[in-house]
């Protein structure tokens, strides 16, 4: 054993890149809502970027070590400090058995990932070690951490040196999240679109893994349709499809969510686009009443934005000679 | 005077339900680990217990407003 928990702060999970290949079965991709930042821990510590880590949201845990280990935060900005002195994020350090890591109060951001180098060794489970709390699925007995947990890690080797704010990736204020228009965007009239696109919207509260909500746009005006057969009557039901990764569901015309890494992969509430894959992890750093807006995108840009994203890794890597 | 903050993101409520009294009024007094509050966040309420025991406890941000990890909740003498 090397890790124990102490406290497990608001939810923290064993996460990896995660489990992609079983949506269509109704099991989600989980895995880490900011992968950019969970890439970078694992690479500070000297692991293979897609080893597990620990994704803790809001509010930091607090864990003690009982071997020596070397361990990197990364993500959001939420203070680490090891044995109550504050120590730098995005940063390799080494901990002796016996140190205790706790966080401060979360100053931006909203999710950080802390790798332990040799990587948390929990069971695989369908290809993965990321936890999905609503299966029981993976990670730490299926579920987030609670005091009293002990987790065992990998070997590991000695850390990486620390990657400087010009080569980490965060949300802007507002965020902007770029999306593609969907399948379901010929439902709303051209006035709702334009008012979809030109509003600053809001995180809501209850913004989890599952999807994030956003409140305070203009809620969406339909074109007048015949309701299908086997369609809800809200005018924002559709005959049950597949929800992609990303996809911006708007129940009832009113407030949109963009579904996240753990999921549900069908239903019956029309799509107006998806969140193209370069910005997910943006969301996954998005704090409640945050203001976020969306930005219409082409495909081409949307690709282009994705090899950005990988060009940004190769970045890291260079800068830490990985 | 020592300040009262919140752990987490969310809003802030100063009562357990729309339809009940606040936990603590402005002037009442506070025993360690009184809850003064609740957050929401991520569909669940997180009581705030109070880490230190005064006399006279003031609140400084109102019911239902959001808040940042580490907001000044309230101040006690």
């Amino acid at each position: 054993m090397a890790v124990k928990v102490i406290s497990p702060g608001l939810s923290a999970t064993v996460q990896d890149l995660g489990r992609p290949g079983y949506y269509h079965l109704g099991i989600p991709l989980s895995g880490g809502m900011d992968r950019f930042a969970l890439r970078v821990a694992n690479m500070l510590v000297g692991n293979d970027e897609g080893a597990a880590v620990l994704e803790a949201v809001f509010m930091g845990p607090e864990l003690e070590f009982t071997t020596p280990a070397t361990v990197a935060v990364t993500g959001g900005d939420l203070p680490p400090k090891l044995n109550g002195e504050d120590c730098a994020g995005w940063e390799a350090f080494p901990v002796k058995a016996g140190d205790r890591l706790s966080f401060g109060f979360l100053k931006s951001g909203a999710r950080a990932y802390i790798a332990v180098s040799g990587g948390i060794d929990v069971p695989v489970k369908l290809g993965s070690r990321s936890t999905y709390t609503l299966g029981a699925l993976g990670g730490h007995e299926g579920r987030a951490l609670k005091a009293g947990d002990e987790l065992a890690v990998g070997a590991g080797g000695a850390g990486k040196g620390s990657v400087p704010e010009n080569l980490r990736r965060l949300p802007g204020n507002p965020a902007e999240l770029r999306m593609l228009p969907g399948l379901y965007w010929h439902r709303i009239t051209a006035e709702a679109g334009k008012r979809f696109f030109a509003d600053t919207w809001k995180v809501a509260p209850e913004a989890d893994r599952i999807g994030y909500r956003f409140k305070g746009g203009t809620a969406l005006d339909f074109v007048p349709r015949e309701q299908p057969f086997g369609a809800g009557s809200n005018p924002s039901n559709i005959v049950d499809a597949c929800y992609p990764y990303g996809s911006i569901q708007v129940p009832g015309g009113t407030e949109p969510i963009v579904l996240h890494r753990d999921a549900v992969s069908g239903g019956g509430y029309m799509m107006v686009g998806c969140v193209i894959s370069a910005d997910m992890d943006l969301i996954g750093q998005l704090q409640p009443h945050s203001p976020a807006r969306f930005v219409e995108v082409t495909m081409d840009q949307a690709l282009a934005a994705r090899h950005d994203r990988q060009a940004a890794l190769a970045r890291v890597r260079a800068h830490l000679g990985l | 005077m020592a300040q009262i903050q919140s752990p987490l993101p969310g809003t802030f409520y100063r009562s357990s339900a729309p339809d009940k009294p606040p936990f603590k009024a402005d002037g009442d007094p506070v025993a360690m680990g009184d809850v003064i509050g609740l957050i929401e966040v991520m569909k669940s309420f997180h009581e705030v217990r109070s880490e230190v025991a005064g006399t006279n406890i003031r609140f400084v941000t109102d019911n239902e407003d959001p808040v940042m990890a580490g907001a000044v909740l309230a101040e006690v003498d």
